[in-house]
């Protein structure tokens, strides 16, 4: 339990896709998320070590636009902060 | 892959002869097309779209499924050839299965103009599978895939298919490994543009998915698609019923004229006029799907669904809702089939008790007769519109009643693909499909309908057709205490209940019940029977209530609950009586 609480203050220092600002690009370190969800970025692209590009975001905290690789994808923000970048 | 135009090359191999297979152990139904190459024949199955034959979809799950209990001697693999550097996943997933395959890089137009270049033969020599791009859209590569498809399965001769032993436990084994299979692949195969690619798409998205314009255009681009589908389809169809009364009339009137008075009068008034007025309406039915598809395939309408997630996330919905709920516009059971994409039961349901609201082109039907018979062709249009914006409205009061009960938390990522011009073939050939299929669907229904309607008015035998004596006099009359507070005459009373049925029965129906089937000759005979504040009570209450007993069926079958299937019946039932009871009793006391 206590390893778990370190990483994930561990993590909170690590940038989040939904913080990347609009128009940066970053990489990919890891995914903390449900293996559903995590296989779903996985299948569209977004995967450890993949460059990350923010689009942009949706009005009243709608979804982000992302670009990773060949494809562009709308993600919502809650499922963005499960998706860590290397700094 | 899902939008690799999977469906497109299916068609063009087989020429839409396609029909539904039926194959062991599967819940859903797959299209499959018998076809001749090279005087072989062979069987051509249209598996759902995947990313990942271990992912935990529904689809991914038919696919496994499929391939463990049905041997292939060949599996078609189509990925998108611009997305080779996350698709690959799919076509090394087979190799490791050791099925005999075919890699099609469908899309290589757009690839190309992307600036991604493949080298094919490198990438077949990898893989052991010939690996060929080719643009099913613009019918580039087919013949080369037909031939290459050949040349498999003669190489193939004399090996007997099997099915794939321990399918799972294979691909978990080599999971590891495949991401960096994939990078390596990609790496030496494919060349990916330095900078980014699409301008067309970029400058497009700059102003369609705009923070502040963005909903406002869409906003503007549906009411232009409406009001074009009115302004075009309306005169057409209105000569269309001419035609056809002109025919009845004079042809087939003639032609029965030696039968008994009864059979005549069934064959004529009920069945031809029936068929008859609703057949009218197929046109606009037809621009009405022509227009969905040109949406649906330039890419617009899953920027819809970036649009309007924040909005529908509130209603405790998602942007796949709003589309889904779009698409029912065309027609509810499609569209409460697609919520299959969700896999959180809260959100299915909920987007599932929605969806009926989408006024769809059978109800459709009904306002465009209405409107013309009642109001002036400029009003006409707006009373359309206005129904409209009451549908969006009764689908967000619904979700807001119910988000409570129906709780979610599913996590929403699609693919925003770029923006394509639609051939117009394909979409012609869509559009035809779709109004064939609506209109054999709607037959059967409108037969049967109309067959009750015009026994219920002529019997019992020697009553005079549709009067109180009737059964339908009697049926309406039974329930005028909870109609008649909301304007609905015992006529119209046996519309509505025809009308649960199915929309399409509506018209054919009343055209029974006033005996006449022009739509000019019926528009005077309700005129001079019905005010205009019961046209708008009627209609609100067609638009409200349960579409027709086809999406009754569907939502039992996909919700597999009975209480739901209720629930979903009875709101609608309520809510269309309050909806209309308001209305009537606002418009008669303030005229």
């Amino acid at each position: 339990m206590q390893l778990i609480r370190n990483r994930q203050l561990q993590m909170q220092a690590v940038s989040r896709l939904v913080d990347l600002p609009t128009g940066a690009t970053a990489r990919v370190s890891s995914l903390s998320a449900d293996a559903g969800l995590r296989q779903r970025l996985e299948a569209l692209g977004l995967r450890p070590g993949q460059a990350v590009q923010v689009l942009r975001r949706g009005w009243w905290s709608g979804p982000l636009h992302v670009r990773v690789g060949m494809t562009e994808l709308m993600l919502r923000r809650r499922d963005a902060a499960r998706v860590s970048l290397a700094a | 892959m899902p939008n690799t135009g999977k469906s497109t090359l299916f068609n063009r191999l087989t020429g839409h002869h396609a029909h539904i297979g039926n194959w062991p152990g599967l819940t859903v139904d797959l299209m499959q097309a018998d076809l001749q190459l090279s005087g072989r024949s062979l069987q051509l199955v249209d598996l759902p779209g995947i990313y990942d034959l271990r992912g935990h979809s529904d689809d991914e799950a038919v696919v496994r499924r499929f391939l463990e209990r049905s041997p292939v001697d060949l599996v078609l693999v189509v990925l998108n050839a611009s997305q080779l550097d996350r698709q690959l996943r799919l076509a090394l997933q087979v190799q490791q299965l050791g099925l005999p395959a075919v890699v099609a890089l469908n899309m290589a137009d757009e690839a190309a103009r992307f600036g991604v270049s493949i080298n094919a033969s490198a990438l077949g020599e990898a893989l052991g599978q010939p690996v060929l791009p080719l643009s099913a859209k613009y019918r580039q590569g087919l013949e080369t895939l037909q031939h290459t498809l050949v040349a498999q399965l003669d190489a193939g001769d004399g090996r007997v298919a099997v099915v794939p032993e321990a399918l799972e436990e294979r691909l978990a084994a080599a999971d590891a490994d495949l991401d960096g299979a994939m990078a390596e692949l990609v790496e030496r195969c494919v060349t990916l543009p330095s900078r980014w690619r699409d301008s067309r798409s970029r400058r497009l998205d700059a102003v369609l998915l705009h923070p502040v314009l963005g909903l406002p255009l869409f906003f503007l681009a549906m009411a232009l698609m409406f009001q074009g589908i009115y302004a075009i389809g309306v005169p057409v169809q209105e000569a269309l019923g001419g035609l056809l009364d002109q025919f009845g009339q004079l042809v087939l009137q003639p032609l029965l004229a030696p039968l008994p008075g009864l059979l005549q009068g069934f064959l004529l008034e009920g069945l031809y006029q029936g068929l008859g007025t609703v057949m009218a309406f197929l046109p606009v039915i037809g621009l009405f799907f022509l227009a969905m598809g040109v949406v649906e395939d330039s890419g617009y309408l899953s920027r819809a669904a970036y649009l309007m997630d924040a909005f529908m996330e509130r209603l405790g919905l998602d942007g796949r809702s709003f589309v889904l709920s779009l698409m029912g516009f065309g027609c509810n059971v499609p569209a409460i089939l697609g919520t299959r994409v969700m896999r959180d039961r809260g959100l299915r349901l909920l987007s599932m008790l929605v969806i009926p609201f989408s006024l769809c082109s059978a109800r459709l039907n009904v306002f465009l007769f209405m409107a013309a018979v009642f109001f002036p062709p400029r009003i006409g249009g707006l009373v359309i519109f206005g129904l409209y914006l009451m549908s969006f409205a009764a689908a967000m009061l619904t979700a807001l009643v119910f988000r409570g009960r129906f709780p979610s938390n599913e996590p929403l990522v699609l693919e925003l693909p770029p923006y394509r011009l639609p051939t117009p073939g394909q979409m012609l050939s869509r559009a035809w499909s779709e109004v064939k299929h609506f209109w054999i669907w709607s037959r059967r229904f409108i037969i049967l309908g109309v067959v009750a309607v015009w026994l219920l008015n002529n019997l019992p035998v020697g009553v005079e057709p549709a009067s109180s004596a009737s059964l339908a006099g009697q049926l309406g009359s039974f329930a005028q205490p909870v109609l008649a507070p909301i304007g609905i005459n015992p006529k119209l009373a046996v519309a509505l209940l025809f009308g649960f049925i199915a929309k399409e029965i509506v018209l054919g129906g009343l055209a029974v019940i006033y005996g006449q089937a022009d739509p000019a000759a019926l528009g005077r005979a309700m005129a001079s029977d019905v005010t205009w504040p019961q046209a708008v009570s009627f209609m609100l209450f067609t638009l409200l209530y349960t579409p027709c007993l086809s999406t009754v069926a569907v939502i039992r079958s996909e919700s597999k609950r009975l209480g739901f299937t209720l629930l979903s019946v009875a709101w609608s039932l309520l809510l269309a009586w309050l909806v209309s009871l308001v209305a009537f009793q606002a418009i008669t006391r303030l005229s």
